[in-house]
């Protein structure tokens, strides 16, 4: 028994597991997702937006869904290894996608703003979340059905009508399992009121011997005037898979900024979708990918402009090392309503291996004549007239290719907005790459 | 007695002017953007069209009309049976009621004596008719320096400056000629850069192709003018599926341009075609087009499909394929001119200029394959489109494994007039090569009412700064077409998009 079998098989451990929880609003979400997941099949090549993707390898393993599986045992010192340091947050932990309240500080939130699991809320206050829960995203394959039908727990982040949350959130998605090969499956919620802002900060990671299969919905509600910060690091084992599925609705005059930093996985697919539904809204999309090995990382980025007056951009940048492979597909849709929309979109690539291989595929749809789009998309390898520049001043060729590599990459990590957080993601690029290290004063 | 007519142009720009425009600008443009198409008599010729529909029959009947040797009607059935298996793609971003193929004739021919020895046994109506296009068919105009094989519906009626060219060694002939006095080339090269397995229109054209061009340019020789093909659809119901063969051998140039006309009609007519070009070591091949087929009327009915398949081999190092076009005709245009670059340090170009108006749709780009070493592509792209229309860039970028030092450029350009017109890309890039550098850029805007203010403040009328604006922006492409070309596409281009302006 493989695959959709097996899932669909063990919906009923699911279910029992439950006990009492099989009642809330929640569970006929699920079961309507069952019944897609039954219905759906998992993309394969043949799909036009999977067509770089291969999921074979994730479909061969059958992973016991985070609350069927047994429960590692992670100290608050383990704990402590894997978050960034340095600035002041509000802390969740989630292992194997559950929530754990021992390990987490979430510490003061001002009045009426809610940092929480979605499975507490769940029980708590069932009426907020059905208001936005399942609303937002659609489910378009069968990982999305899947992760909907096993919805159990996830972050949710509720900020009420002109609330700033100062400090930013940092979300621990800690994945590890030493017995079972586990399917994680984080269901994501955040919904910002009218002028409100929030920063979250996501980070995944994962540890353990066996391997993992993390399933991510993240829907995101930006109200008219908030101001969202999502800045995704992923930096799992290279041997487990990654899927997420972001789906955002903007309202009038919000913001939301979206980063995306790869480093880990042996297979991630990223897919961030954005509707902006409203007048002069900004979208911004940030994206890194430094991977190496046999490593596959495919971002799929989706822009609809509905309305007139929006602005988005977009820059993407990756480094392909060994025989990785990176693929990038932007879409940017201006609708017929959306005049004087400004859309820009960037995707470059530097390839250090003659056996990494990348397929970029920026796509423009446009359908409103007074609007100022724009993209472009290069690959190319580190340029041998500035290392040869650099090297001229007595640089060794390996910290000058390091200096390249950064001065690549700072376009991207020059926009996030934590200071100390540009530090360290600097300093996993290089350890990651398993290049020399450029110190900064 | 054979008559030329001329059919009435309906005439309803006034009737379709969207009701919410305000300003005087969007009137202009409107003004501008609603034509005629002035290519759309019908020749009233004695002409022997096949029945509708399509079987092996029907191919076998073509094959024997042409007096086909076996190999090559086995061939065309090879082909046919299977398309038969094969599906019609629906991947484009074009919408079209589904093609009835056996509602098309296959076959069509003006009656004529069956060897022509000299122009002046072409029948009299059908050199009206392409002079009335002004193509130089006649010796005559031997100024104009051009040699011109024109194909009138599906067959060729008469191609010019044979003998002067023969003497070089250089044969430029039809397709169904070469097939009986060129075998040998034309087993070894017919299919070799598109198989009819390639996809469904090329089988479908492989299977029931009934003429074309064929040229052949021997090793270290230098065309010494320009060849070009003239093609006229003027049967109605039929479906013209012309094959052109190019082959230029070491160190040869040859630079070949192709027009193509058909008559106003109300219903849908189908074109497929297939060009394959071939150039070895140091060749050198320039493919203009200038495409005007009728685009159909202001309500989209009518219009020819013309879903063609294009492709070059650059087989030979330092070998290089270019191709120019200029798309303003076609109620759909589906078409990818491409360049196979195998040889090392070859080079593939594109130019294109594609313009959409009313309800045309139109789905083009290229495919640029580098797989020899240093190999290097640029490809511009300007696509215009306005009134109700569509238009696409769909562009491929593959650099493969072995392709050392490879190196791309793309731009397009899209300009959109007025708000009911769609501008779309979809440039996919593939690379499997370190060494390589590829560059993709792409914008898209509408013309700056900064620019025409600017214009009209020097005197220039607004319907003499669009134009001025439009070929400005297609200018790149434009300095790639040969000179007689440029004029004529230039014009070309003013009359799809306007009125009077010329």
């Amino acid at each position: 028994m493989t695959g959709k079998e097996f899932y669909i098989d063990n919906f009923k451990i699911f279910q029992e597991k439950l006990n009492g929880e099989s009642k809330s609003f929640l569970n006929e979400i699920r079961k309507d997702a069952l019944k897609s997941l039954s219905e759906l099949e998992f993309p394969t090549n043949k799909v036009e937006d999977w067509k770089y993707t291969n999921v074979t390898p994730i479909l061969k393993q059958n992973f016991v869904p985070a609350v069927n599986a047994s429960v590692p045992k992670i100290t608050e010192k383990e704990i402590q290894s894997y978050l960034f340091q340095d600035f002041d947050c509000h802390l969740l932990v989630f292992i194997n996608g559950l929530y754990s309240e021992e390990l987490s500080i979430v510490g003061q939130l001002p009045k009426g703003a809610v940092a929480g699991s979605l499975r507490n809320l769940t029980k708590e206050n069932p009426e907020l979340l059905s208001k936005y829960l399942n609303k937002i995203s659609i489910t378009d394959n069968a990982f999305n059905a899947l992760n909907t039908a096993y919805a159990l727990d996830g972050l949710v982040v509720v900020v009420p009508d002109g609330i700033i949350i100062e400090k930013p959130i940092q979300v621990l998605y800690l994945n590890t399992n030493d017995k079972e090969n586990v399917l994680s499956l984080p269901r994501n919620l955040v919904v910002a009121g009218k002028n409100s802002q929030v920063s979250i900060v996501a980070n995944y990671r994962g540890a353990g011997e066996k391997i993992y299969f993390s399933n991510i919905i993240t829907e995101v509600f930006a109200d008219e005037n908030s101001i969202v910060d999502l800045c995704k690091i992923q930096n799992e084992t290279d041997d487990s898979f990654h899927i997420e599925k972001v789906q955002a609705i903007q309202k009038k005059n919000s913001v939301f900024n979206h980063y995306n930093i790869t480093f880990g996985g042996s297979i991630t697919r990223n897919d961030i979708n954005s509707r902006l539904d409203g007048e002069n809204i900004e979208t911004h999309y940030y994206g890194l990918y430094m991977v190496n090995g046999k490593q596959h990382v495919d971002n799929h980025t989706f822009v609809d402009h509905a309305k007139p007056n929006c602005m988005s951009n977009e820059v993407y940048k990756g480094i392909l090392d060994d025989s990785s492979r990176g693929v990038f597909n932007g879409k940017i849709i201006v609708r017929r309503d959306a005049q004087k929309t400004n859309a820009y979109q960037q995707n470059e690539t530097i390839l250090l291996s003659n056996k990494a291989t990348i397929d970029t595929k920026p796509q423009l749809e446009i359908f409103a004549d007074d609007v100022k789009c724009s993209h472009g998309a290069t690959v190319g390898h580190l340029d041998e007239t500035s290392e040869f520049y650099i090297r001229s001043r007595g640089v060794p060729q390996e910290l000058a290719k390091s200096m390249l590599i950064r001065a690549f990459a700072n376009d991207v990590i020059e926009t996030v907005k934590i200071d100390p957080l540009k530090e360290q993601i600097n300093h996993m690029i290089f350890e990651h790459l398993h290049r020399v290290e450029i110190k900064t004063e | 007695m054979n008559e030329v007519k001329e059919i009435s142009k309906e005439n309803n720009s006034k009737g379709i002017k969207p009701v919410e425009e305000t300003s005087d600008d969007m009137k202009m443009l409107d003004d501008l953007t609603s034509s005629e198409y002035k290519w759309g008599f019908v020749t009233d010729i004695e002409s022997e069209t096949a029945a509708k529909g399509l079987n092996e029959e029907v191919v076998r009947m073509i094959s024997k009309k042409k007096n086909e040797p076996e190999w090559m009607t086995e061939w065309r059935l090879k082909a046919f049976r299977h398309w038969l298996k094969m599906e019609e793609p629906t991947w484009p971003n074009v919408h079209y009621p589904k093609i009835d193929f056996q509602n098309i004739s296959y076959y069509s021919a003006p009656v004529q004596k069956p060897k022509l020895n000299s122009l002046d046994e072409v029948d009299p109506e059908l050199l009206k008719t392409f002079e009335k296009l002004g193509i130089p068919l006649e010796e005559q105009k031997l100024l104009s320096g051009v040699a011109v094989d024109a194909v009138f519906d599906s067959v060729s009626v008469a191609t010019t400056f044979k003998a002067s060219l023969n003497e070089k060694g250089i044969i430029f002939c039809s397709v169904s000629d070469a097939v009986k006095d060129h075998p040998e080339l034309v087993k070894k090269y017919l299919g070799s850069v598109v198989p009819y397995t390639d996809n469904y229109y090329a089988a479908l054209n492989a299977a029931v192709f009934s003429d074309g061009s064929f040229v052949f340019i021997p090793k270290g020789v230098r065309c010494p003018m320009e060849l070009s093909t003239y093609f006229r659809i003027n049967s109605m119901d039929t479906g013209q599926f012309e094959r052109t063969l190019i082959i230029a051998e070491e160190e040869s140039y040859v630079s070949y341009l192709e027009g193509c006309t058909a008559p106003i009609r109300d219903n849908n007519q189908l074109h497929a075609a297939v060009v394959e070009l071939v150039a070895l070591d140091e060749a050198e091949i320039k493919y203009s087009t200038v495409q005007n087929w009728y685009p159909g009327n202001k309500e989209g009915k009518g219009g020819i499909y013309n879903f063609v398949t294009k492709r070059g081999a650059c087989r030979g190092n330092h070998s290089k394929i270019s191709w120019t076009q200029v798309e303003t005709g076609s109620a759909i245009t589906w078409k990818y001119p491409s360049c196979i670059l195998q040889g090392d340090y070859s080079v593939g170009e594109f130019y294109s200029v594609a313009v959409t108006n009313n309800m045309q749709q139109a789905d083009t780009g290229t495919k640029m394959i580098h797989l020899g070493k240093h190999t290097k592509s640029t490809v511009v792209s300007k696509g215009i489109s306005a009134g109700r229309s569509n238009n696409s860039y769909r562009g491929l970028i593959k650099i493969g494994k072995n392709a050392e030092g490879a190196r791309n450029y793309t731009q397009c350009d899209s300009m959109l007039m007025g708000d009911r017109c769609g501008a779309h890309t979809f440039p996919y890039i593939e690379v499997e090569n370190e060494s390589s550098k590829v560059e993709h850029e792409a914008t898209t805007s509408k013309i700056g009412e900064d620019q025409i203010y600017y214009l009209n403040q020097r005197g220039i009328g607004t319907e003499d700064a669009v134009n001025l604006i439009v070929n400005g922006f297609c200018k790149e492409v434009f300095k790639e077409l040969p000179m007689e070309f440029a004029v004529e596409a230039q014009k070309l281009l003013a009359i799809s998009l306007e009125g009077s302006v010329g």
